[in-house]
């Protein structure tokens, strides 16, 4: 452990020394943002031939986790710029009064208008029951709710397609969510904690469906050549995760931050994305979508429900979703 | 006047309570400073408590009611492959939870064997989600360790008494009553209490196998309080109703606990003379078939599943598999050092400290260590030394489980020679305590070893991409799609951890 | 009951038995006649206990046979032997009653009949231990802790009585009244009894006959008197003389 812990301490002083004369961005980011098949290392390529810093890319376990340790390390934090939350925290995190106001304009090529003067979006997608191709997958929550399809979902209070699911169909009927979600009750084989115990589950054969994103299926297909998998199309629309980034008032480079924020909805970050994120691109890039990704479903239409509604309304909601499957 | 000559040293084992005291305290304050104060409980974290309680407690008298049967079986058998037996039965113990979950579904899930075997046979199939598959799930994680620990106890009968009930031709019934019984009761309080603490602080497992909200236990309020509405008070109060509940189970349990204990033992190999009828065999060996077949089939599934990926593992698992290693050794030496220490202390508020490291949720810890740390420096640095710390922590309470007994039996049966002869500190523990207590600290060692190469810790709340442990890489893979690099990861981890638990536990048994 | 086979006929009988236990190894060849006190000495890791242990069944000869009566008995299990045995220590569950643990020796699951129940508390008189029945082990002395082993070998009512060094951990005067107690006790049964002992007085004062174990040899009993006047070499290395 002492040489372990030597080593570790050598390789963060040779790292410091490298950088001494580069100013360092910190971003704090979500775990799977970071890793060598996430966006992460040909962002950091691509944003340190360009900056002459050093980018720091930290991650936390997901969105929620990111905006507790931020709220938690408060103006002490060491991070510069926080990417990787979604419209369900974006409330929060205003309220915390810890995020700066950015200066970014683009052209997004999102379904729905943004006029966020704090975060600037990265990429979004649409949340889906993602099933295998022969399935004969049903057309909207009621038709599910009435058919014998299994599902297996996301807690909402520990996984952030937990909680989109819980927006969505908040969103698509309001006050007869609960209702919505009893008949649901008997098509979930079960909640788990995070994403990657559902989607687990689903690949063992667990449940016909999973709660994930349209944008899944492209995975199977490009990254493993598999084209068996699809995402259903729900007649009610499709609630839309919009990831963003936002710089933090505390922050000791104001300007490399607005820098790595201007270069986020450049192509040389958005190109990364698809296929590393495995998510749209916020600013679709010069060379359009990678092969694959024309076959996804393309929602109808796209839910999203505002940040302070979504904020009123969060509590209501569970308390609905809790009833009715705690029945 | 003369004074009571102190085995090891008194005050390592008070520093050593004090400080396991104040590592589970310290964060919790430090939440609830945060919070500014303590938080309210609502109707639904009550539900949550109860449901806490009910599955613990089912999932602890479940498991070791049937540890009963095999530990007795593998008591009084001798058979090829015995001893590799009892070492796999430590290897579920020891499994990342998300892993053994799967492992588990691939023979009780939908379309799991079990399920397809009852289809073959026109049988209805069975449903593992409710709280029966919470039960189910517990017990495959804690039926290996009740076992342990009962087989312990009657590997702790002196051989004597087994002649004295064969010369009075006593058959199993007879045995049971007057040998078995009376250690099972002085041992099995002990086993309850650890099992069902280890139940109380179950999250993923519960809400996984128990089929939605209705399986929300403590802990899972304590991640809605944190993460859901960050509501620091609340939390921190949950923490304090957790750490209440396994105080005060801790506390009856001590007082069960205390049974006239048996004679000392010859450390031979007890041989037997009653069920040698066939049916007794038979009653054994179906038991022992059963139990395998339970505990090794999800493992090997899961074993399976990783093979066709294990060797061409991305560099960063096998970093993270280095720091493992590193965090396993750093936390074995401090939980073996500690668990001595408390061990040698023989009183009630060395077992509680011992207990203690169960007590807390690891996101509390991971939390209030985080904000003790941050002032000072960045968390991220400390990230490998306070998992190490907090493994060390949280794997105390089976070391000193494990230890205590036989510190106990080594010092009634020659602890007054040793003080005779002067022997103390270094010395005693070179040349009592070693060579009579090796089997029982080669076994807490490897525990220690496994449970924290398996354990997911806090790092996860400190980590950045330099600094991640095994565990870790595996969720992150999963995380990214990629399930069969995470089965490959899984697979090595529970090589890993199954390899320092079975290098330990073996060295210890070897000369034993 | 000890049914007696006669003037010089063999009550146990040691037919060519060799015993291996590791690298050790016992050999006995020899007869043991009925209603003796006979004495097993011989230096300290002879395998005197192993002796006993064979007679009692919990080790079983590589080779050779174990008869008793003219019938062997070397499969039987331990409690189908004629044997009752008293250990060096361990004689007494410490969680048991006095009572319960003379009474194990009539009934292994305590189911007592009122003519057994007064069996037992006979038992406990000829000890000295009446009205100590309630007691625990832990509250008795040395002394009585042995008095009711002995009582349990009583009720146990076998024509062998194996002692395992008993009484080594008691004083001279307590160990010479225990020796008397059993010589009586015997005598009153008309058993035969096999006691380990590494203390030559011991056999001189209790026993008729000795067998001295030395080498890996167990050889057949002598007269007391005799073996200790003309002790062959083995002993006579034992005794230091």
């Amino acid at each position: 452990m002492k040489n372990l812990a030597f080593a570790t301490s050598v390789m963060a002083c040779a790292a410091s020394v490298a950088a001494a004369d580069k100013p360092e961005l910190v971003v704090y980011t979500y775990d799977s943002f970071v890793s060598e098949w996430g966006p992460g290392p040909k962002i950091e390529e691509a944003f340190e031939a360009q900056c002459d810093c050093d980018l720091k890319l930290v991650g936390a376990s997901d969105g929620a986790a990111l905006l507790s340790r931020v709220r938690l390390e408060g103006a002490r934090s060491e991070a510069d710029v926080v990417l990787g939350l979604d419209t369900n925290l974006t409330a929060l995190a205003k309220e915390s009064g810890l995020f700066a106001a950015h200066d970014v304009s683009a052209e997004f090529d999102l379904p729905v208008d943004w006029g966020d003067e704090v975060f600037v979006p990265y990429d979004w997608g649409y949340f889906a029951f993602v099933h295998d191709k022969g399935f004969d997958a049903p057309g909207s929550f009621r038709e599910l709710a009435a058919s014998d399809a299994t599902i297996l979902i996301q807690d909402p209070r520990s996984s952030t397609p937990g909680l989109g699911l819980l927006y969505w169909v908040k969103a698509a009927y309001g006050d007869e969510a609960g209702e919505v979600w009893e008949g649901l009750a008997d098509n979930i084989v079960t909640v788990t904690k995070g994403w990657s115990e559902a989607y687990g589950l689903f690949l063992e054969g667990e449940a016909d469906m999973v709660l994930s994103y349209t944008t899944s299926p492209a995975y199977h297909l490009i990254a493993e050549g598999d084209s068996g998998k699809a995402a259903a199309a729900f007649e009610e629309g499709h609630y839309l995760q919009v990831e963003v980034a936002g710089k933090l008032k505390a922050s000791d480079q104001p300007e490399l931050a607005d820098a790595f924020l201007e270069f986020m909805v450049t192509d040389a970050f958005q190109s990364v994305i698809p296929t590393t994120n495995w998510m749209y691109p916020a600013v679709t890039p010069e060379g359009g979508l990678p092969e694959g990704f024309e076959t996804l479903v393309t929602p109808s239409k796209a839910l999203l429900l505002p940040e302070d509604e979504a904020q009123a309304l969060r509590d209501e909601a569970l308390e609905e979703w809790r009833a009715a499957l705690s029945r | 006047m003369a004074r009571r000559v102190v085995p090891i040293s008194a005050w390592a084992g008070a520093a050593t309570a004090a400080l396991a005291a104040m590592l589970v305290g310290l964060p919790i304050a430090a939440v609830a400073w945060r919070a500014g104060g303590w938080g309210g409980l609502g109707p639904a974290d009550w539900a949550a408590l109860r449901f806490t309680l009910v599955q613990a407690v089912l999932s602890a008298f479940v498991s070791v009611a049937l540890a009963v049967p095999v530990a007795r079986a593998l008591a009084r058998r001798r058979f090829r492959g015995r001893g590799a037996l009892v070492l796999l039965m430590g290897a579920p113990f020891i499994l990342p939870v998300i892993v053994a979950i799967l492992g588990l579904l691939a023979v009780f899930g939908r379309g799991g064997i079990l399920n397809g075997l009852l289809d073959a046979l026109g049988l209805p199939g069975i449903q593992i989600y409710g709280l029966h598959g919470v039960v189910l799930a517990h017990v495959f994680f804690n039926l290996p360790l009740a076992t342990r620990f009962l087989l312990q106890g009657w590997e702790s009968i002196p051989q004597e008494r087994f002649r004295l009930a064969a010369n009075l031709g006593m058959g199993p019934r007879e045995i049971m009553r007057y040998l078995e019984w009376p250690m099972l009761r002085e041992r099995m309080p002990s086993a309850l209490l650890v099992i069902f603490l280890i139940c109380l602080s179950s999250f993923a497992v519960a809400l996984t196998l128990g089929g939605g909200p209705r399986a929300t236990t403590l802990e899972l309020a304590i991640y809605q309080a944190f993460r859901f509405e960050f509501d620091l008070g609340r939390a921190a109060l949950l923490a304090l109703v957790q750490l209440a509940l396994v105080v005060s189970a801790g506390l009856v349990a001590l007082r069960l606990g205390r049974v006239a204990a048996f004679g000392a033992g010859r450390g031979l190999t007890v041989e037997r003379w009653d069920a040698k009828g066939a049916g007794y065999k038979a009653l054994d060996g179906t038991v022992l078939v059963l139990v395998a077949l339970f505990v090794l089939l999800p493992l090997v599934l899961v074993a399976l599943r990783g093979v066709p990926t294990l060797a061409g593992l991305p560099p960063q698992v096998w970093r993270a598999a280095g720091a493992s290693i590193g965090v396993a050794l750093a936390s074995t030496a401090l939980c073996m050092a500690a668990a001595l220490a408390l061990a040698s202390v023989r009183r009630n508020w060395g077992e509680m400290a011992g207990l203690l490291g169960l007590a807390i949720s690891p996101l509390v810890l991971g939390t209030g260590a985080f904000i003790l740390i941050n002032p000072v420096m960045s968390p991220a640095t400390l990230a490998l030394p306070v998992t190490a710390l907090v493994n060390a922590l949280m794997a105390l309470p089976f070391a000193l489980r494990v230890i205590a007994p036989e510190y106990a039996r080594t010092e009634r049966d020659f602890g007054r020679l040793a003080d005779t002869l002067g022997m103390r500190g270094w010395a005693r523990m070179r040349y009592l305590l070693w060579p009579q207590m090796r089997g029982a600290l080669g076994f807490a060692a490897g525990l220690a070893a496994a449970l924290s190469m398996g354990d997911l810790g806090v790092i996860a709340l400190f980590a950045d991409p330099e600094r991640a442990t095994l565990p870790l890489e595996v969720y992150r893979l999963m995380g990214a799609y990629r399930m069969e690099d995470a089965a490959g990861a899984a697979l090595l981890l529970l090589l890993l951890s199954f390899g320092a638990f079975a290098l330990l536990d073996w060295g210890g048994r070897r000369a034993a | 009951m000890p049914c007696l086979t006669g003037e010089g006929g063999a009550l146990l009988e040691f037919d060519g038995i060799t015993l291996r236990l590791g690298d050790f190894t016992l050999h006995a060849d020899m007869r043991i006649a009925p209603e003796r006190r006979v004495a097993v000495i011989g230096p300290s890791g002879a395998g005197k206990s192993t002796l006993l242990a064979l007679v009692a069944g919990f080790l079983a000869p590589e080779a050779g046979r174990l008869l008793w009566q003219g019938v062997d008995i070397t499969q039987e299990p331990p409690g189908a032997r004629p044997v009752a045995m008293i250990f060096q220590e361990g004689n007494l569950f410490p969680h048991l009653s006095v009572y319960e643990n003379v009474a194990l020796g009539v009934n292994p699951a305590l189911k007592l009949g009122a003519g057994e129940k007064a069996r037992v508390m006979r038992a406990l008189e000829r000890v000295s231990l009446g009205g100590m029945e309630a007691r625990k082990p832990a509250q008795l002395s040395g002394g009585q802790q042995s008095r009711a082993a002995l009582a349990r070998a009583l009720v146990q009512d076998r024509p062998i009585l194996a002692l395992d060094e008993p009484f080594a951990a008691l004083g001279p005067a307590l160990k010479v009244e225990m020796l008397d107690l059993v010589r009586e006790i015997a005598d009153e049964r008309r058993a035969t009894v096999l006691m380990v002992s590494h203390d030559p007085q011991d056999a001189r004062r209790f026993a008729e006959e000795v067998i001295v174990v030395a080498e890996g040899h167990a050889a057949p009993p002598r007269e007391t008197a005799e073996i200790f006047a003309d002790p062959p070499e083995a002993l006579r290395d034992y005794l230091g003389g």
